[in-house]
């Protein structure tokens, strides 16, 4: 019944696609997503998994090599970061457009330039609208079960979308944790062989990524669209099931602390966890404070949202990426044009925090929590810990 | 033409029905039509061969013949006839 | 990979010629349209046991728009720059497929592009897939600039020629580098085979494709295409261009064989490059001058040819 073990997070990934059985791996190494990839290499080199590991000359033939295996049958998967997932941008599109299934996880990354290795999300945040599954990992048990999971979503007759995965650069992907690998078996349980819904057959000729002519285009998006928000109850029942059989159970979206709290701090990833201590201490200093998770970030669940910040006084949502000249960070954007329509709604406080892997501490978010109880923020959005002479 | 609606969609907006374009008739682009002197021709299929519209085939006679259905009357038929068995001549006359 | 094993393959002959075409009338090329012509014959040659990776172009508009498809082979089309990596893609998926029992056989896989999806854009993306040794077919199907966009000019425009980004003017002569050889950077490679060809000698273009899918291994093809609305020509002399092309020496055909040269057009005294250049608009800017400098150059590259093949004889 598996066994626990201490391991870097990216060798577990790579051990999550081991499991999963994959039948093509198509990557370029770019820092800090290349332990997951070398591992993989090596993997395949022992042995140990019977798949063709392509090691492409750039992310843009990897994203395309992948495109290619998936609509020939195979069962695909790759890893990037920054400026390797912005060079796939061109693709990314185009292997949610043809509905292919395959699994990629970003180990996030700040985006050049200047260039930095070190973590953010403005990687991923440029590739918001690509028609992907997103999903934010928090924590190293998290993302090596959501991989594994991941594959069984993407190929769920009622899905049949890309989905990717997204590990903090260096915090996740680098470090060591106890991981719960489970066997093999029970892997095989949760998740089947592959059975592509369509494929590059001789004996079945079909024309895949034909000219979307301006009769078509709109029907074709619309539906991708409707594939990617229907997809939210498939991924729900999904991940129920590997609660059922591996006991950890994941939510869309996940709450913590104070019941009734005034104030709740939305994170995606892994600064979760430092929020999670934040806040305990918080409470016990008498604060009322809680957070919320998101860990479904497209499709975005509404709902579930909605639900869980309800008579919630204040959000203080942390984006992790900038939109230059915009009204707020991406996450922030979302949850104010979700929330314009409510009648009761929260303030929400958005702040740009940990850019290009500046540290974002417990004792930052008891300052946050601080200046917003004292309505200290003015701005649309604030950089937060920028240093400037008008301090 | 009909369009699908998006529900009726392949997948990925994919065509499975190989070769339909040969539904579209482009012997409407045509101003110059093909004609063949059985009496030069010598049966060699070259004109087949070199036709870009692959529209060209051998009847029961075994002389090859376009579909007039699809053929744009391009004339590359009529320069490559080692015989110059086929004349272009211009639609209608 | 220096071998003097000779490859063995199917021959096609005038007896033997494959009739049934992959490519369905009704396509919509233009008329006289040398390169679709020249993919029919591949995929002749071919079968109908075939994956076709289509990069974005003039083929892979005039065969697919929705709800249309010439295609009566599996086809996919992603990008423009990238076909070489998505036949990767397909080709280590059915190797892996197919070892695991998962498909009965392996089809051939072959990847179709222009000259500007080769030359240009797709150059990484070609040398990646061919240096990592994928077990498929390339065939550029070169027309000699971006016919599809509006004829603008790639690094694969010869010498000379009018396109609408290398006008010729008071300070131009049009284009005014020389074309690019991919074939050579191809061969560069050291994979099993490497050849061009025209659809002017359509069973020695047949023959190659089948010698290209019959080595283990990557393999080659630039392929000659005369597009009469690029290149200001008549369309009924597509052809015509096409053997001139080779005859003149402009287009030489060879063929590199596990590493050996070996020219295989049978025209070894060239005709002037007066007779090919002088039945294309795109050229009919160039004084007596720029055609005696072409004239040269393309003597002198023909040369060089018959020296490399002259070390394998």
């Amino acid at each position: 019944m598996g066994k626990r073990i201490g391991t870097e997070v990216s060798i577990a990934v790579a051990e999550a696609v081991k499991l999963a059985r994959v039948d093509v791996i198509s990557a370029y190494p770019i820092t800090p997503q290349t332990h997951i990839v070398e591992d993989l290499s090596q993997i395949v080199a022992n042995g140990e998994l019977e798949a063709a590991f392509i090691p492409v000359e750039s992310e843009h033939s990897a994203m395309s090599a992948a495109v290619g295996a998936a609509a020939t049958g195979a069962r695909v998967y790759t890893a990037t970061s920054a400026q390797g997932l912005a060079l796939m941008h061109e693709i990314l599109f185009i292997a949610s457009s043809l509905r292919l299934p395959m699994v990629m996880t970003v180990a996030n990354r700040s985006l050049s330039g200047p260039i930095s290795i070190w973590n953010d999300h403005s990687d991923i945040m440029a590739e918001r609208d690509i028609g992907w599954i997103q999903i934010f990992g928090e924590n190293g048990q998290e993302i090596f079960d959501l991989t594994i999971a991941a594959f069984r979503i993407a190929e769920d007759k009622r899905v049949l979308l890309p989905v990717c995965v997204n590990m903090d650069g260096f915090i996740l992907t680098h470090m060591i944790e106890p991981i719960e690998v489970p066997d093999q078996e029970l892997v095989d349980r949760f998740l089947p062989p592959f059975e592509p819904a369509m494929k590059l057959d001789p004996a079945n000729p079909v024309t895949m990524g034909p000219v979307g002519v301006p009769e078509i285009y709109t029907e074709a998006k619309k539906q991708c669209d409707v594939a990617l928000t229907n997809s939210k109850p498939v991924i729900e029942e999904v991940l129920q099931q590997w609660a059922e059989i591996f006991g950890r159970k994941y939510s869309l979206i996940e709450k913590n602390g104070t019941e009734s709290a005034e104030t709740v701090f939305v994170t995606m990833g892994s600064l979760g966890e430092t929020v999670m201590t934040a806040i305990e201490e918080l409470n016990a200093e008498g604060q009322s404070v809680g957070q919320v998770r998101i860990r479904l970030w497209r499709p975005f669940p509404k709902e579930e949202f909605k639900q869980a910040i309800k008579g919630v006084k204040r959000l203080i949502v942390i984006d992790r990426a900038l939109c230059p000249g915009s009204t707020s960070g991406p996450v922030a954007a979302e949850i104010k044009a979700l929330l314009y329509e409510e009648s009761e709604k929260p303030e929400v406080i958005n702040v740009i925090a940990g850019l290009g892997g500046r540290d974002v501490t417990r004792k930052d978010f008891k300052t946050m929590l601080d200046m917003a109880l004292k309505g200290e923020f003015k701005d649309d959005y604030t950089i937060w810990g920028v240093r400037s002479h008008a301090e | 033409m009909q369009y699908p609606a998006w529900e009726d969609l392949e997948l990925g907006a994919a065509i499975t029905t190989p070769g339909n374009a040969s539904n579209l008739k482009t012997g409407d682009w045509r101003s110059s039509v093909p004609v063949l002197d059985e009496d030069k021709c010598v049966k060699c299929g070259l004109c087949a061969v070199y036709c870009p519209e692959f529209c060209i085939a051998e009847d029961e006679e075994g002389f090859y013949r376009p579909d007039l259905y699809y053929c744009k009357g391009c004339g590359i038929c009529a320069v490559e006839c080692p015989k110059e068995a086929i004349k272009m001549q211009r639609e209608g006359e | 990979m220096l071998s003097k094993e000779e490859i063995k393959f199917e021959k096609i002959t005038a007896k033997n010629l494959p009739r049934e075409s992959l490519i369905s009338p009704g396509h919509r090329a233009c008329q006289g349209c040398g390169e679709i012509l020249a993919m029919g014959m591949v995929m002749k040659a071919a079968g109908p046991n075939t994956i076709v990776a289509n990069a974005t172009g003039c083929m892979e508009i005039v065969t697919s728009p929705f709800p249309e498809t010439a295609w009566r082979v599996p086809w996919l089309h992603v990008a423009f720059e990238n076909t070489a990596a998505v036949a990767s893609g397909i080709e280590a998926a059915i190797q892996m497929l197919y070892k695991k029992q998962k498909i009965k056989e392996k089809p051939n896989i072959i990847a179709f592009a222009g000259d500007g999806a080769t030359a240009d854009i797709g150059l990484q993306s070609l040398s990646g897939a061919l240096e990592r040794g994928h077990n498929f077919l390339y065939v550029c199907l070169d027309n000699e600039a971006y016919m599809n966009t509006g004829i603008q000019r790639s690094s694969s425009t010869p010498y000379g020629a009018m396109t609408t980004t290398s006008p010729p003017g008071k300070k131009s002569i049009g284009q005014c580098t020389w074309k690019k050889n991919v074939a050579m950077i191809a061969a560069a490679h050291n994979i099993p085979y490497v050849a061009t060809a025209s659809p002017g000698y359509h069973l020695d273009l047949m023959n190659k494709v089948r010698k290209a899918l019959a080595v283990d291994g990557p393999a080659y093809i630039q392929i000659f295409s005369p597009c009469p609305t690029g290149w200001r020509s008549k369309p009924e002399q597509s052809i015509t261009l096409a053997k001139l092309a080779v005859q003149t020496g402009v287009f030489p055909l060879f063929e590199v064989e596990y590493g050996r040269f070996k020219i295989t057009q049978k025209t070894k005294e060239l005709k002037p490059v007066k007779e090919y250049l002088q039945l294309q608009r795109r050229f009919r800017h160039l004084g007596e001058d720029d055609i005696a400098y072409i004239q040269e150059r393309v003597k002198a590259e023909f040369e060089r040819l018959k020296a490399l093949a002259s070390l394998d004889a």
